[in-house]
């Protein structure tokens, strides 16, 4: 009985949540482009990953393979503990451009995925309002404290943004999959962003792998940064960001922070040039 | 100084109290002129009611012949609203059913495109065959010619879900039917109700081009009989009776549409 209970203790700490083995994928057939090969990457439990490359390297595939909306033709992608064969259904999504339904309210976007997930949507109709109550407090944590009743065309591209974010974290996923989330964003409205997923990583027991454009931004969130190649993409490079947590904003005007960054800048334009 | 402050303010408010809404007025000034200039145009011509009557002339048919006319009429709505609410719920269903996959969608859609383009003046003998002069051919016409844009419509909502909503979804481990359910069917609402307005135009086409070959009752009918007997001005009031018919029954589906989805409107225009 101890054994058994040290056995899975044991399995649970040592195995990653992702793991992308020697993946290769083609879009479109034999013919058709290679957008990742060879792609190797392990993500542990409780990591905040950011993924940064040049543009068409592949990084909107890697999300798309960890979350099985697409299925490698070679290699393997496992997430906690299982082959990926269909789409797994402990995943958060947020893209860069929020695909929110323009017939329901805020509100009723956010609740969307506790309609579908297996988990939830048996005991949404019974549990309303504390589901309601629920997405009420995470739109008042990115600002958007009474607007669930306005609908998303009444907001603006930003707000829109973040009742994005609040769809992909109302069912509490175990790993939160963000693809640009911040890219239409000003200055200011993406920093306290920022702080919202910060706060959010260090206060909950989720997995985040962050894809950005942004270097900055992925040095002040992640653990780990990874560096892709140009298209064929693989992970060129990795950097544990060695910075203390909690960070503040006043970390982006370190030296240290900078000099990271630009390391980071000079990577990436020698792989966008090897291209 | 001081007057002319103080008149000012005053000055301002009575003069919008009486405003004339051009807009609104305009459909209808717009008929009174059609009328008028058809008027004018038939009399300084000289040509004869056995080839254009004047409006006056039409509406004096319309008077002198109310009761064949209110009972044609009638019978042409009812051919045309059953035929039509079959074309509703059968090109609903095929919508949804083509717009499923992409399978089907592949396979139906040449087999659409090749219905629709025969005349369906061309099946009402085959119609009558089948079931006999009268209202069945009629209905069964008025179906056939309007089901068309409802099925294109549907699918074509459906068919264009935009992937990264659907991956969305699917990350969340939604089934074909979610993503119908969530998204498909009400996404393609827009469009269904948008081609309603179309479709119900098409389907008194269809009701009449069928009444006035094959049928004993119906405007169609009565015009086709009205021509053999040289009574020009009754067949120009089955057709003005026919236009009001389908503004009406075409409002009633603008209507409709604003109704169920103004979101749509709403938010395309905010974008
Ligand atoms: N559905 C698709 N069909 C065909 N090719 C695709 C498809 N999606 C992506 N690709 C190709 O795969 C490559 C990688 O695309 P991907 O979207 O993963 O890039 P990315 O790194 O996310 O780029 P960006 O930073 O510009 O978003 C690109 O060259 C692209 O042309
Ligand atoms: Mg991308």
């Amino acid at each position: 009985m101890g054994r058994t209970f040290f056995l899975c203790w044991g399995l649970g700490m040592a195995s990653p949540l992702v793991s992308i083995e020697n993946v290769d994928m083609r879009y479109g057939g034999p013919s058709g482009t290679l957008a990742v090969s060879g792609l190797n990457l392990k993500i542990n439990r409780g990591e905040f990953v950011a993924v940064v490359g040049p543009s068409g390297c592949g990084k909107s595939t890697l999300m798309k393979l960890t979350t099985g909306l697409h299925i490698p033709q070679t290699g393997a992608v496992i997430v906690a503990n299982q082959q990926v064969t269909k789409p797994v259904s402990i995943v958060g999504m947020a893209f860069q451009n929020p695909t929110m339904l323009p017939w329901r309210t805020t509100l009723e976007n956010i609740l969307l995925p506790l309609e579908i997930v297996e988990r939830h949507r048996h005991r949404l109709r019974a549990h309303k309002a504390e589901y309601v109550a629920k997405a009420e407090k995470l739109l008042e944590t990115v600002g958007l404290k009474g607007f669930g009743d306005k609908f998303p065309w009444q907001l603006s591209g930003g707000m829109q943004q973040r009742a994005n974010l609040c769809r992909a974290l109302i069912h509490e996923p175990e790993l939160l999959m963000l693809d640009e989330p911040f890219g239409a964003l000003d200055a200011f409205t993406r920093e306290e962003l920022w702080c919202v997923i910060r706060d959010l990583h260090a206060s909950q027991d989720v997995t985040i792998v962050l894809v950005t454009h942004d270097l900055r931004e992925s040095v002040f969130l992640a653990d780990k940064v990874v560096v892709m190649s140009a298209r064929p993409g693989r992970v060129v490079a990795e950097h544990d960001v060695p910075f203390e947590r909690p960070r503040q904003l006043e970390l982006l005007y370190e030296p240290a922070f900078n000099e990271m960054v630009q390391k980071l800048h000079g990577e990436i334009a020698t792989a966008r040039a090897a291209a | 100084m001081t007057t002319l402050d103080t008149s000012t303010p005053v000055a301002v408010p009575p003069k919008p109290a009486f405003t004339v809404n051009w807009v609104r007025l305009a459909p209808f000034l717009y008929t009174i002129g059609l009328f008028v200039i058809w008027e004018i145009g038939v009399r300084i011509s000289g040509l004869p009611h056995t080839i254009l009557p004047t409006p006056t002339r039409v509406f004096e048919a319309i008077i002198q012949y109310w009761s064949p006319i209110w009972k044609n009429s009638l019978q042409t709505l009812y051919t045309t609203v059953l035929g039509f609410l079959i074309a509703v719920v059968a090109g609903l269903g095929i919508g949804l059913f083509i717009g499923w996959s992409k399978t089907i969608y592949a396979g139906l859609y040449p087999i659409m495109v090749g219905f629709n383009a025969v005349p369906k003046v061309a099946l009402v003998p085959i119609l009558v065959i089948w079931f006999g002069i009268g209202t069945v051919p009629a209905v069964l016409t008025a179906f056939l010619i309007s089901f068309f844009p409802i099925v294109v419509n549907v699918a074509t909502g459906l068919a264009t879900i935009e992937p990264e909503t659907e991956d969305v979804l699917r990350a969340l481990g939604a089934k074909k039917m979610d993503i119908m359910l969530k998204v498909g069917i009400p996404r393609s609402m827009p469009y269904f109700f948008g081609s309603l307005k179309v479709s119900i135009t098409l389907a008194f086409v269809g009701s009449v081009v069928s009444e006035t070959v094959a049928s004993n009752s119906g405007l169609g009918n009565m015009m086709a009989s009205a021509q053999s007997n040289f009574n020009v001005p009754l067949v120009f009031a089955g057709l003005l009776m026919l236009a009001f018919e389908g503004i009406v029954m075409y409002a009633l589906m603008a209507w409709f549409e604003q109704r169920m989805t103004g979101w749509a409107h709403r938010s395309t225009m905010a974008n």
